[in-house]
């Protein structure tokens, strides 16, 4: 009797012995400008080749300029790693997303809009958020540059077993409440560390009655409560969004019968479980400096229990007992590779529709594939009538780096994944929460309960 | 890599949980192909304001980082343990470590020290108690010890040898070649 991720792992190990990390077999290599060139560096310097080039796809998109229409990057160091990334893709024959490409958009989601992520396969990148690919039963997660090295040279990992933790959400969520919410949920339950050396498998109706990119929302943020990975057994939902891609495999049909075998068998051994009542779970946003922090978006600012969450609150400047809703906001950033997809964009538009923005309110698609997708659907004309920034696909404003950033001391809405200090520029304050409340948010100026706004007539 | 052996230090204290690698590095300061810079962008956000623990006189030449629980938890960047090295730090001791922050430590010779619960509080609070305590870090026994006090600690032996004999880990898994032949062969064609 297996877990899902047992089999997954059994089936990519290539060696094992005692008192040593396993040698783990990787089928799909991602890689991003970022945290890659010292590792190309690395195997210069060794006179080492790319064992599987074709294994290997790479993005470009944490430090990219996402203003309308350029495509001049914002300064010559972000400039440099854009270039380095090219030069060493063109050198060593891996397939590169980059600016010009109708490809090309922030790493998890384009691999599983290309159909590049399959069950059963193991995926990594120089990205904690990679544990987003688990969403379609892979076991994926984040590692460091030199482990890029080491998957670039040997197409292998070495890495130490983790333990398997079930993660139930049983019955149905209510109207309003995303997958966003349920994950935020979760890390509130077990904390930031709750997580740590395990993977995470998703189960329960609330699971099971998820999109392919709900359940990405999901495995997104597992890094959040400390699991490196996060996985959802694959089932027709999987199947039904996988057939057609450019990335699915040729004999489609044999593939779903092999992936339908990808399934935690009764009885099987988890080392931990927590099980959530998704009926229970509110819309939610984070009042502090981790993810771990958030309360229902209706809930007061919590008191303070400990030094953390007090320089929480002091960083945050906001004042235990006092509500969140109606909190004056400067910025909703609706975007990142947690919530900018086309379902999560047609959430926000939902609420936008027929509104104006009182907030500035950046709406960045993931890709630019979501980007035609949305434009053939109208989204855009809906948030630009809305008042609303529509821009080119990237990280843009999760973490900072391309120029869009928050100023000192500037409050977001965002449906991004990190709420540390500073992470959204310097000074900077983030609540995390869903693209609806992001939405309602930018309506109001301040933070609101989309359950509320949309109650309201447009 | 280099070997670590035996560490004699002063301690630099950051006592919080959660230190994440937004704030060892924030992202601005990882525009770099190289390694170059990474020394002025640790603690950035912190490093402002004058009473951040790591201005104090005595943890000017500590080469031992002492904070809280599950640090290093957020993104994978290696920059954190590269900037860390880079500003002389060659072992952070914690109550808890995040997983991707733990193996790019260890894989670059920065050595993580995981101490149990009345260890850690023993320890923090000494350091308290007398900033230019110096601690040393016995990597064979792996023994932390400071004045008549003691705590033990765990390590996989995989990177215990790494560290000792400054081991690159990639040199292993080159020397899986064959396996990894039969692998594709069988697996992955
Ligand atoms: S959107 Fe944010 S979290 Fe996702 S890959 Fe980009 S920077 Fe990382």
């Amino acid at each position: 009797m297996k877990t899902l991720f047992d089999k997954v792992w059994d089936a990519h190990a290539v060696h094992e012995a005692p008192h040593h990390p396993s040698v783990l077999y990787v089928d799909l290599h991602l890689v991003h400008e970022v945290t890659s060139p010292q590792a190309f560096s690395g195997l210069e310097t060794r006179g080492l080749p790319v064992r599987r080039p074709e294994r290997t796809l790479a993005t470009m998109d944490h430090s990219t300029p996402t203003r309308p229409g350029g495509l001049a990057v914002v300064d010559d160091a972000g400039r440099a790693q854009l270039e380095t990334l090219a030069r060493r893709c063109a050198e060593h024959g891996i397939e590169l997303f980059d600016l010009s490409s109708p490809h090309n958009g922030i790493v998890h989601v384009v691999a599983p809009e290309q159909g590049r992520t399959h069950p059963g396969m193991t995926v990594v990148c120089g990205d904690s958020h990679t544990s987003t690919h688990g969403a379609f039963g892979a076991l994926a997660f984040g590692i460091g540059t030199s482990e890029v090295e080491q998957v670039l040279a040997t197409q292998c990992l070495l890495a130490w077993r983790p333990l398997p933790y079930e993660v139930r959400f049983e019955g149905t969520a209510p109207e309003g409440v995303s997958a966003k919410d349920l994950i935020l949920a979760l890390i509130a339950e077990i904390g930031v560390g709750g997580g740590t050396g395990h993977v995470f498998e998703y189960r329960g109706d609330a699971v099971r009655a998820l999109s392919m990119e709900g359940r990405m929302t999901l495995c997104n943020m597992s890094i959040e409560a400390g699991a490196r990975a996060g996985m959802v057994a694959p089932d027709d939902t999987t199947f039904a969004y996988l057939a057609g891609r450019p990335g699915a495999p040729a004999d489609f049909d044999g593939a779903v019968a092999r992936w339908r075998a990808l399934r935690t068998d009764d009885g099987a051994y988890f080392a931990r479980t927590v099980s959530l009542d998704a009926s229970r779970v509110s819309p939610r946003i984070t009042w502090g400096t981790t993810p771990a922090m958030s309360v229902g978006v209706d809930e007061p600012v919590p008191q303070p229990t400990d030094a953390a969450a007090r320089s929480a609150l002091d960083y945050m400047r906001l004042e235990a007992g006092k509500p969140l809703l109606g909190q004056p906001i400067d910025v909703a950033f609706i975007g990142s590779c947690t919530n900018s997809r086309l379902e999560d964009l047609r959430e926000a538009a939902r609420v936008l529709r027929g509104r104006r923005v009182a907030a500035r309110t950046l709406v960045v698609p993931g890709s630019r594939a979501v980007k035609r997708e949305a434009e053939a659907e109208g989204l855009d004309r809906i948030f630009e009538a809305a008042g609303a920034e529509w821009r080119e696909p990237g990280c843009s404003m999760c973490l900072a780096m391309n120029g869009d950033r928050l100023e000192p001391g500037q409050l977001s809405v965002s449906t991004s994944n990190r709420n540390f200090e500073g992470r959204q520029g310097p000074g900077g304050r983030t609540l995390l929460a869903s693209p609806l409340t992001a939405a309602a948010s930018a309506v109001a100026g301040a933070v609101a309960d989309a359950r509320r706004t949309l109650s309201e007539a447009a | 890599m280099t070997p670590f052996d035996t560490l004699t230090s002063r301690v630099a204290p950051l006592l919080r949980d959660d230190v994440d690698t937004d704030q060892i590095i924030p992202a601005r300061y990882l525009k770099v192909v190289d390694r170059s810079g990474l020394a002025e962008g640790l603690f950035a956000g912190w490093k402002s304001d004058p009473s951040f623990p790591l201005h104090e006189p005595a943890t000017e030449d500590a080469r031992v980082l002492l904070t809280g629980a599950n640090f290093g938890c957020g993104s994978s960047r290696e920059h954190a343990p590269w900037a860390l090295i880079a500003a002389g730090f060659r072992c952070v001791i914690a109550r808890s470590f995040a997983d991707i922050f733990r193996g790019n430590a260890l894989r670059n010779g920065l050595l993580t020290v995981a101490l149990d619960e009345a260890d850690h509080a023993r320890l923090v609070a000494d350091v308290s108690a007398d900033p230019w305590r110096v601690v040393t870090v016995a990597l064979e026994p792996q023994r932390v010890r400071w004045g008549a006090a003691e705590a033990a600690f765990s390590l996989d032996p995989f990177s215990k040898t790494c560290l000792l004999e400054g081991l690159d880990p990639l040199g292993y898994l080159l020397a899986h070649d064959a396996a990894i032949d039969a692998y594709e062969r069988r697996e992955a064609p």
